[in-house]
């Protein structure tokens, strides 16, 4: 199988946001300019995660969620605050075509096999937000690494996929926003005891991490973030494109700036894709 | 053609998701497509398009409770196109054996199996997600020819998206319009009967090259749907030329 190369776009309210660590949550600019942007640069499949979600109780993308599917052909994966199978519903008739969930399936596991019952496994990702501890294990964690669970991340990752889960996405919240490389590691263990699709995410900062997370951690699909937003946002204000997010709906100076963004090499989708074929990893070009 | 009155199509609601995306690539296709659980507006559709994920047996149920399998079938002999996609697909054959055995439409012969985890192939998982190329079938030596079907204008070896864990299996071979491959698994990515037309990848999740193919399934609704198709010729190929996509 080609491997899928997913825009992950963390967003907040209105806005599209990135932090480190999960955390430091910084504004970007409009989710629904970046979405168009990636679809047409060629995304394989597009990422949104209501960061505030579970902290709130709900998750308020489902307009977004429209006004998404009216104009990117491509398959979108909502998490976020996903509580019920009346929820699945409604984001899935909003046009999203799966869930993420994390809180929800750590607090009661069988809530994954209720939602994968009535819409198919293909529909149900459990998103796992994994800490490594000093001793070397990774535990899982929700509501971006903030709420401990004691779960060991990969015991959970099989367990979910054994409950039905028909993808994981396995989000290291040490490397999230930090441009240090995936955490290979971490993807390897889950991804070499589960059978379902792994989606890596959190840390990409260069091409090569790309690649190395697909040829040593056995990834099915990569999640990007920094690595393609800020290159965005900086082109977008250098050559002042219509779509271009705009300065004062968010804080983009530091983007500008890049000082404090020095570990991650930003580019384009399309030659993050072009690359990767380049380097003999299979991915979808046309 | 109609003059300029865009062809209404019924997109049938079941409770199966992923409607929104249907609706908005026939919009973007040329069509007015309407969303409808009401088993008795699919007689007043130029074409009905049967989109869905999910579990075929709770599919299933819903499509009898509601009167809406009944009213498919009956729509399947109008001659109008017919249009399934992924769960929409699996769900025309004569069974499924996904959670146990069920029956389906029985539209088109055959069943629905598993796909199988493949032994030497690491990355060809199941459920299937991502990105597969699809090609021309053969029939008796030759390759299918798509160019009077809705994949017109789609090179062979495109990818296309797909979601699944199951597969259509059709006792007539002839019925195949498309393969893919998924790990040791060749199956059957698109198909046809007479006016009922199938794909198990989603063409409103694949790109511009998937508003292609709805626009290609516009151009059979565009046709002047009055006139049944019961007088195709023995082997097959449609009466009338698709019209092309702008």
């Amino acid at each position: 199988m080609p491997v899928r190369v997913i825009p992950r776009l963390d967003i907040k309210g209105p806005n599209l946001v990135k932090g480190v660590h999960m955390e430091g949550l910084r504004v970007l600019g409009k989710p629904e300019q970046f979405a168009r942007y990636y679809y047409e640069s060629g995304a394989d499949e597009l990422l949104y995660m209501d960061v505030v979600a579970s902290l709130y109780g709900r998750n308020s993308l489902l307009d977004l969620i429209e006004r998404t599917a009216r104009e990117v052909f491509i398959p979108l994966t909502v998490g976020g605050g996903i509580r019920s199978v009346d929820h699945i519903r409604r984001v899935l008739r909003a046009g999203a075509d799966k869930v993420a969930i994390n809180t929800e399936a750590v607090r009661r596991p069988e809530f994954i096999s209720e939602a994968a019952r009535v819409f198919g496994s293909s529909t149900i990702v459990v998103s796992i937000e994994a800490i490594q501890q000093p001793d070397g294990r990774y535990l899982a964690y929700t509501d971006c690494g903030r709420e401990w669970t004691g779960l060991d991340a990969v015991a959970w990752a099989v367990q979910a996929a054994e409950l039905g889960a028909g993808e994981l996405l396995v989000s290291s919240v040490d490397r999230d926003g930090t441009g240090k490389g995936f955490d290979v590691e971490l993807t390897r263990q889950i991804a070499q005891r589960v059978s379902v699709p792994v989606i890596a995410s959190g840390g990409a900062g260069q091409l090569e991490h790309v690649r190395e997370v697909v040829e040593r951690g056995s990834a099915d699909a990569v999640g990007l973030a920094s690595l393609l937003h800020y290159d965005f946002v900086r082109s977008a204000a250098t050559h002042g494109a219509a779509s271009a997010p705009t300065a004062q709906e968010g804080n983009l100076e530091f983007v500008r700036r890049q000082t404090a963004w020095s570990a991650i090499h930003s580019r384009p989708l399309a030659e993050v894709k072009r690359w990767l074929w380049n380097s003999g990893v299979d991915c979808r070009l046309n | 053609m109609n003059g300029h009155t865009l062809p209404r199509v019924a997109i049938v609601d079941y409770q199966a998701g992923n409607l929104y995306s249907v609706e908005h690539a026939c919009r973007r296709a040329g069509m007015e497509p309407w969303v409808t659980s009401d088993p008795g507006s699919l007689a007043n559709a130029a074409g009905v398009i049967l989109p869905g994920v999910g579990a075929f047996g709770d599919a299933m149920r819903v499509l009898r409770e509601s009167g809406l399998a009944e009213a498919l079938i009956e729509f399947s002999h109008s001659g109008r196109p017919l249009i399934g996609i992924c769960l929409g697909m699996q769900l025309l054959l004569s069974e499924s054996h996904e959670f146990g055995r069920h029956r389906g439409l029985d539209l088109i012969e055959g069943e629905v199996r598993r796909l199988q985890n493949s032994e030497t192939n690491r990355t060809a998982r199941v459920p299937h997600v991502g990105w597969s190329r699809i090609y021309p079938a053969t029939c008796a030596n030759r390759f299918v020819n798509w160019s009077s079907t809705p994949l017109n204008g789609i090179e062979p070896g495109h990818s296309m998206y797909f979601v699944h864990s199951y597969v259509v299996c059709p006792v007539q071979h002839e019925c195949v319009l498309a393969e893919s491959v998924h790990g040791d698994t060749v199956f059957c990515s698109a198909l046809r009967r007479e006016n009922i037309w199938a794909f198990q990848f989603h063409p409103e999740k694949s790109g511009p090259r998937g508003i292609q193919l709805y626009q290609n399934i516009a151009g059979l609704f565009h046709a002047d749907t009055s006139m049944p198709l019961a007088g195709e010729s023995r082997d097959g190929s449609p009466r009338r030329e698709l019209r092309h996509a702008a």
